[in-house]
């Protein structure tokens, strides 16, 4: 595989996000739009590192409130608990369900600071216009864009429970307002991946050869 | 003007510029560089891509009626449709959550399907239906937020933690959910949206590049 080459970008020209069509991104005034689906076009999203930063500052500010608060209270007759995502994985576990144990765990807590991490990884990598590892940076993006969504688990868990689990008196279940902390990780994450662009890595490289 | 070479194309992850290649049916032509994929040939997909969402639909719409789950404890029983279970968050005071829910199970699903239905079923008549760039735009931005398959995970879980505290019966919703989740999964892998762009002409010919 050859690490240089040709970018769209260093000719000028612009593929739609959208369609794919190539196009010449010649707008000086105004914006360019893509002649066969009328899209916006730039060659590199605007502004992408400066409001993924924002999303993602704005993510680890609420991922200590997505797990510190409670996000499911369960009451029956004979006991009450509060459970943040941990303690709820670590319930689980002490309760024999290891194997769904796991997935929670996987799901609530290693794919939040997993992207956390990935996406901060990117941007400083972008932001020093590093040369290092460009084909592993991009599957370490995609694999950020493929595994975002799962976190949703316990979000949908709660809802389940929330509505399911409403016997008087006998048990009930609440959702926590941990839960409104975590959904919004979830979603200022899936932002945060949306507004970067896996082009920067490779611009570097395209500039270097140019020279 | 019989031989201008292969269209260009630029690769969505890292800039690329290359030339296409012609593929027979089933190939897949990657990036030389980074390896993303950049088009499939299949034959028929458009086609096949309608027979999955018209499936589809029809699982979703009883997905959404019947209960997902039930349970009982000491005789007394409780169900909830996906709908229930969203107005139950809404009146606890979880709005966000519950809007979040509702978004990403409910309106972001339904959408789909039906802009697919609206998008796919002129096209096998020869039709080209007006705006379908915009259609296609709009389905291409939400389709990170249709999270059917998240949920069937939900659902699994709520089953085993539920199951040591009371006992609860599967409903109908949660077979359909099983089958929505299949569906769209095979919808996705079917669907090429480069078919339908192809059926777009493009309106000022000096701005596309040969
Ligand atoms: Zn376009
Ligand atoms: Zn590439």
């Amino acid at each position: 595989m050859n690490r240089t080459g040709v970018s769209a970008g260093s000719m000028g020209l612009c593929s739609c996000h959208a369609c794919g069509l190539v196009s010449r991104a010649e707008s000086i005034f105004g914006t360019a739009h893509c002649p066969r689906c009328d899209a916006r076009i730039h060659i590199r999203k605007p502004d992408s590192v400066r409001r993924c930063w924002a999303l993602l500052i704005a993510a680890y500010i609420l991922y200590l409130p997505a797990n510190l608060l409670t996000i499911m209270e369960t009451g029956s007759l004979v006991n009450y608990r509060k459970d943040t995502i941990m303690s709820g994985v670590v319930h689980l576990w002490k309760t024999g369900s290891w194997a769904i144990s796991a997935i929670v765990f996987i799901a609530s807590i290693i794919v939040p600071l997993f992207k956390l991490i990935a996406l901060t990884l990117l941007l400083v990598s972008v932001k020093r216009r590093s040369t290092w590892w460009p084909n592993q940076r991009t599957r370490l993006y995609r694999m950020v864009e493929l595994v975002g969504r799962w976190s949703m688990l316990d979000i949908y868990v709660v809802t389940i429970l929330a509505a399911l689990v409403q016997i008087h008196s006998l048990a009930t279940v609440r959702a926590g307002s941990g839960a409104i902390a975590f959904g919004a990780v979830v979603v200022l994450t899936m932002f945060a991946a949306q507004e970067f662009d896996p082009r920067l890595i490779w611009d570097p490289l395209t500039k270097e050869s140019e020279l | 003007m019989n031989i201008h070479p292969k269209p260009l194309i630029a690769c969505r992850e890292c800039d690329l510029l290359q030339r296409e290649i012609p593929l027979s049916p089933g190939e897949t032509s990657c990036c030389s560089r980074c390896g993303a994929t950049l088009y499939r040939c299949s034959p028929d997909s458009l086609d096949r891509t309608l027979a999955l969402v018209l499936a589809a639909s029809l699982l979703f719409i009883i997905a959404n009626v019947y209960p997902i789950l039930s349970i009982e404890i000491q005789g007394d029983r409780n169900a909830t449709n996906l709908y229930g279970a969203v107005s139950a968050l809404w009146d606890q005071d979880m709005r966000s959550v519950s809007f979040l829910v509702f978004v990403t199970t409910i309106l972001v699903p339904a959408i789909e399907l039906s802009m697919m239905i609206f998008i796919l079923l002129p096209l096998r008549q020869q039709r080209v239906p007006a705006g379908i760039p915009l259609l296609l735009r709009i389905l291409q931005s939400i389709k990170p937020w249709g999270m059917v398959e998240v949920f069937m995970l939900g659902i699994l879980v709520s089953l085993v933690k539920l199951t040591d505290s009371s006992s609860v019966i599967p409903g109908v919703a949660l077979w359909s959910f099983g089958g929505l989740t299949l569906m769209l999964a095979a919808v996705a892998t079917s669907f090429n949206p480069r078919d339908v762009w192809a059926h777009i002409k493009t309106d000022n010919a000096q701005g596309a590049v040969k």
